[in-house]
């Protein structure tokens, strides 16, 4: 199939799915963090979450990838030798994708994420305080299953451009589905045939991904009730 | 002893002093009951009691035992100590005006939740307590159920069921018949009269001079963020002393 490439180009899609639901998974962390921040009373910390979502959002996420993976590198490389490291330092293209799609997403998600907190009904997380409950208690066993109810719809969206994203991590040499697809097209001289291919594998993977998700928000919807319209 | 003792409390908004040194105490087995029109001050008394209002000044004790503050920046108090505050919450369990019920959890989910959480009571016990407890309110029959899916009525009873769950020392009631359709608040009164029948210690912000007058032996009427006139509810409301208590009452009866 595919010229012979289809095996190839499945290994890069397995990688494509890793490396999206591994910077999602960071990026999650990163935006509960960043949300919790910016509700922070702490003024401080409200500055700090402010500050990484305005910085983030602002940047192209191709400007931000490069800066990370070369500039990073060459940080690395620089700062190694003063620890007494000689050896050159290489960064693995996946670890650079995860830290930093999960870094971008984590940007996005924190407001999506505050939003949804701010939708709670105050006395939800009051309840939660009256009754004598730790304030780390009250965010994780109230507040955060009732965010996830108002997040979903942000959360997918910022899902799927996510996983669009992972291609742009080609360009620094990791062998997703996106740069197999390109070797194929340019050792075969047949672009259309490839990234047609990998055109309907981002769309699996987006439609899957969209029929989960609702069945997340299913679950997470019990307990509210729809209005009849 | 008394179970539970204010002194002195004040709190206000920006400059506007809304509680101007109020002091009440409950001794086991008492029900208070606080009544005076909107924008007395009775809600926010009520919720300094437990500290989810940061009063200015006065000293709150439970059981004896004094509650730690210390100033903020602003002005206020807070508790010094959040574990004793914590517990100290635990040992007042609060009834809301929109009964606040967990909307992602059921009612079995919602009573049991802070007694093992909070309390650490195993969960085998806490479901034994609940079952009781929900039996007792009249809501067995719907422990499954979600919030959403229930009346005002089922959710205040399920609310009620979740204070006892926690065995306080007092329950705090703010306003819990105020967000019923009439024919509701009947069934939470009557609730509320056997609590106070088994005689549990009970501080009620009210608008229901019948349940003021009926179940609690003291009364406390608020006028502009003052005890305008207090004692026991048979005499206070029979033969106010207060010009102000007379208007309320006469205007609460029309």
């Amino acid at each position: 199939m595919l010229n012979g490439y289809g095996a190839n180009i499945a290994d890069g899609a397995w990688l494509t799915i890793q490396l999206a639901l591994i910077s999602m998974v960071l990026a999650c962390g990163l935006g509960l963090a960043g949300a919790a921040f910016r509700l922070s009373p702490v003024r401080w910390l409200a500055w700090l979450g402010d500050l990484y979502s305005t910085v983030i959002r602002g940047i192209p996420d191709l400007v931000l990838i490069l800066l990370i993976f070369y500039g990073g590198q060459d940080l690395v490389n620089r700062l190694a030798p003063m620890v007494g490291y000689d050896d050159y330092i290489d960064i693995n293209p996946f670890a650079a994708g995860v830290f930093t799609l999960g870094f971008i997403f984590g940007a996005y998600l924190s407001e999506t994420f505050r939003g949804a907190f701010l939708g709670i009904p105050k006395g939800q997380a009051e309840a939660g305080v009256a009754y004598g409950m730790r304030s780390t208690q009250v965010f994780f066993r109230i507040l955060v299953p009732q965010m996830i109810r108002l997040a979903i719809p942000g959360f997918t969206n910022n899902w799927l451009v996510l996983t669009k994203a992972t291609a742009l991590i080609s360009l620094v040499g990791l062998q997703d589905m996106m740069f197999k697809a390109k070797q194929a097209a340019d050792a075969t001289r047949e672009p259309f045939t490839f990234y047609l291919a990998v055109a309907a594998l981002y769309l699996i993977i987006t439609s899957v991904s969209l029929l989960l998700l609702r069945l997340v928000e299913k679950r997470y919807s019990a307990g509210v009730k729809v209005a009849d319209l | 002893m008394f179970k539970l003792e204010i002194q002195d409390l004040h709190k206000r908004y920006g400059d506007h002093e809304v509680i101007k040194g109020v002091s009440l105490a409950a001794k086991a087995g008492d029900v208070i009951s606080i009544i005076g029109s909107s924008g007395s001050g009775k809600s926010t008394l009520l919720r300094c009691i437990n500290m989810l209002e940061q009063p200015h000044a006065g000293k709150i004790l439970l059981n004896g035992e004094e509650l730690k503050l210390q100033p903020t920046k602003q002005g206020a108090l807070r508790a010094a100590d959040p574990k004793q505050l914590q517990k100290m919450r635990s040992r007042l369990a609060m009834v809301f005006q929109h009964f606040n019920l967990w909307s992602h959890m059921t009612v079995m989910q919602n009573v049991i939740e802070a007694p093992i959480h909070v309390l650490g009571v195993p969960k085998a016990e806490a479901i034994e307590r609940a079952e009781r407890y929900l039996a007792k309110v009249g809501v067995s029959h719907r422990k499954d159920a979600y919030p959403a899916h229930m009346s005002g009525g089922e959710q205040q009873r399920v609310a009620i069921a979740r204070a006892l769950a926690m065995e306080p020392e007092v329950m705090l009631f703010d306003e819990p018949t105020s967000a019923l359709d009439p024919e509701l608040v009947g069934d939470v009164l009557k609730v509320m009269r056997d609590l106070a029948l088994e005689g549990r210690t009970m501080v009620v912000v009210t608008h229901e001079m019948g349940f003021a007058r009926e179940v609690s032996n003291q009364v406390i009427f608020l006028h502009q963020g003052r005890v305008e006139e207090s004692g026991n509810p048979r005499e206070v409301l029979a033969n106010p002393s207060s010009v102000r208590l007379q208007q309320f009452l006469s205007g609460s009866l029309k």
